[in-house]
């Protein structure tokens, strides 16, 4: 059974095009990541799914239930935590927790409610005003009103932005939990490390379109390689062109093997470049992520 | 755990009630107290200098119902219009959003909220207001005034409701209060019997529909009114149907809500 399905999605927001006929299909029971710069088309994709945007073309399916024509299975099976940090005021989280579970037409909620206070760690502050959390309770307050109607399609969108470490693994312990219960997880997040821990398959999006679909393990080994971080002047100039970042005087380079890295000491050598720092590291998700930014039409060949 | 048809509008009705609730000393006691001062002083000033119906009510017991119903349509429009604004730009409009609620839902509920808060601040005034003038108690025609009630509460939640999901700006609303919803009210007949308004002003009073609602409440009060009650109704009834049919459209378009 497919969780999510998207086809040919299009937006445009006055002359920006969001989405540029975007295909998906995520399975029920994946860890998904859907990554890309700001501006790329992540929270617009989240939001169609939602039903809180429009597409201007295409469709868009939660286990099979078209999010427009039949908005109110879609919904029902879908769990959103949105990226900004909005809550109500007026009420307490306890309170927050219940009104959610009703506009879903849930009652007597209160035990699966006990059970999200508890492992988001917040049943010390069921009886607290929203207003009084900390920005860290917030979020995690917004995670349990999207578990509340316990959706078998979770969507995360930056769920750990402003979250501390401690935190965050605790977070990621629980939404872990909730796959291996059978959930399908889809994540956005701009911390690839996570990402690259957590997802079983990614879609890097740049500009409204999918530019990398594949698995977590497949996109690290068409990139097998290795990541030289130079701290130096300057490169020599054959090697400019494999600059993946640079910060300063700070060049990570990307090598296919070891082999190269003789080649690339010999051209540093021979321009007399003095070397202040040299590092080796394997290749992660950050820099797959940075080449697949950077190449001019997606995915290089 | 169980799911039921109709519990989650009625859950964002209860939301819409705690909401004002909550702050109840300032939505319901603030409103009555104004009402309270309206009275004292323009009971007080014009008293034996206006006569209203050929002098057969007095002013002040004349000027009570109209402060009434002038507080519960400006309460329930308060209500269904400053909930939505807040909501739109504190962002958690998203909470009711997502659920899988219908354009009736969010309709019946906003509405519903805003008729509640209209019909417990009208009342509050018109309890306080008994003890300037206990025999305002003896109405002869009290299913008209609660229907006058009902109906204007259902009309001025409804336009709190288009207004709030109009307005992108807290200015933007209270511009829809003070150059709409102010002028109609106080143009209306809160304070004066229209029959006392040179041919030209009675006539143009003839087309706000406020006015109608206000003389067909005072109608259950005195049993006279302005016009009678079986013309005012049916014009009541369908303006709230035509703002009804309006906030339906948009609320099931998504206008300004989904983008």
């Amino acid at each position: 059974m497919i969780a999510v399905e998207v086809t040919d999605v299009a937006r445009r927001f006055g002359n920006v095009r969001a989405l540029d006929g975007v295909d998906l299909a995520v399975a029920e029971g994946e860890f998904f990541g859907l990554l890309g710069p700001n501006g790329a088309g992540k929270t617009t994709l989240i939001s169609i799914l939602a039903g809180l945007t429009r597409a201007d073309r295409g469709s868009a399916r939660i286990l099979g239930f078209d999010v427009i024509n039949d908005y109110r299975n879609a919904r029902r099976n879908l769990g959103v935590v949105p990226q900004e940090l909005v809550f109500d005021p007026f009420f307490t989280v306890r309170e927050t927790l219940e009104m959610q579970s009703g506009y879903f037409g849930l009652r007597r909620n209160g035990a699966w409610i006990d059970e999200i206070l508890h492992h988001l760690d917040l049943t010390g502050k069921a009886n607290a005003n929203m207003r009084s959390l900390s920005g860290g309770m917030k979020r995690r307050v917004l995670v349990g009103q999207a578990l509340v109607h316990k959706p078998p399609v979770i969507v995360l969108d930056e769920p750990t932005a402003g979250v501390d470490v401690e935190l965050r693994q605790s977070l990621w312990g629980f939404i872990r939990k909730l796959n291996r219960d059978g959930h399908t997880i889809i994540l956005t997040t701009h911390y690839l490390e996570e990402a690259e821990a957590l997802c079983g398959r990614i879609a890097m999006l740049k500009a409204g379109r999918v530019v990398a679909l594949d698995t977590t393990q497949n996109l690290l080994a068409q990139f097998a390689g290795l990541t030289v971080r130079l701290v130096a002047q300057r490169v020599p100039a054959a090697w400019a062109a494999r600059v993946v970042r640079r910060e300063g005087s700070l060049f990570y380079i990307g090598l296919d093997g070891y082999a190269e890295l003789e080649s690339l000491l010999a051209a540093l050598r021979e321009d007399g470049i003095a070397i202040d720092e040299f590092a080796l590291a394997e290749t992660d998700l950050e820099q797959v992520f940075l080449r697949i930014m950077r190449a001019p039409e997606g995915v290089p060949a | 755990m169980s799911r039921h048809v109709g519990h989650g509008w009625t859950t964002l009705l209860y939301k819409e009630l705690l909401r004002f609730w909550k702050v109840s000393f300032q939505t319901v006691a603030a409103p009555i107290l104004s009402a309270l001062m309206y009275l004292l002083i323009f009971a007080h000033v014009l008293e034996g200098r206006v006569s209203v119906y050929d002098g057969r009510v007095s002013y002040t017991a004349f000027l009570v119902p109209g402060l009434v119903m002038m507080a519960l349509l400006q309460n329930a429009f308060a209500n269904s219009s400053s909930s939505l604004i807040q909501s739109k730009i504190t962002g958690n409009l998203i909470f009711v959003l997502l659920p899988p609620l219908s354009a009736l839902d969010l309709f019946a509920a906003y509405v519903l909220g805003a008729v509640v808060r209209g019909l417990v601040v009208g009342l509050g005034v018109f309890v306080v207001t008994l003890v300037f003038d206990p025999s305002l108690i003896h109405m002869p025609h009290p299913l008209w005034a609660v229907a006058f009630a009902f109906s204007g509460s259902v009309i001025l939640g409804t336009m709190g409701l288009i207004a709030g999901i109009w307005a992108d700006k807290f200015d933007q609303l209270a511009a829809f209060q003070n150059f709409v919803i102010m002028p109609l009210t106080f143009l209306s007949g809160v304070f004066y019997s229209i029959h006392s308004l040179p041919p030209f002003w009675q006539a143009m009073s003839h087309l706000n529909p406020f006015f109608y609602m206000i003389d067909g409440f005072r109608y259950g009060f005195f049993g006279v009114s302005d016009v009678p009650p079986l013309t005012s109704f049916p014009i009541v009834v369908a303006f709230c149907i035509i703002l009804s049919a309006a906030a339906l459209l948009m609320l099931s378009r998504g206008w300004k809500l989904r983008q």
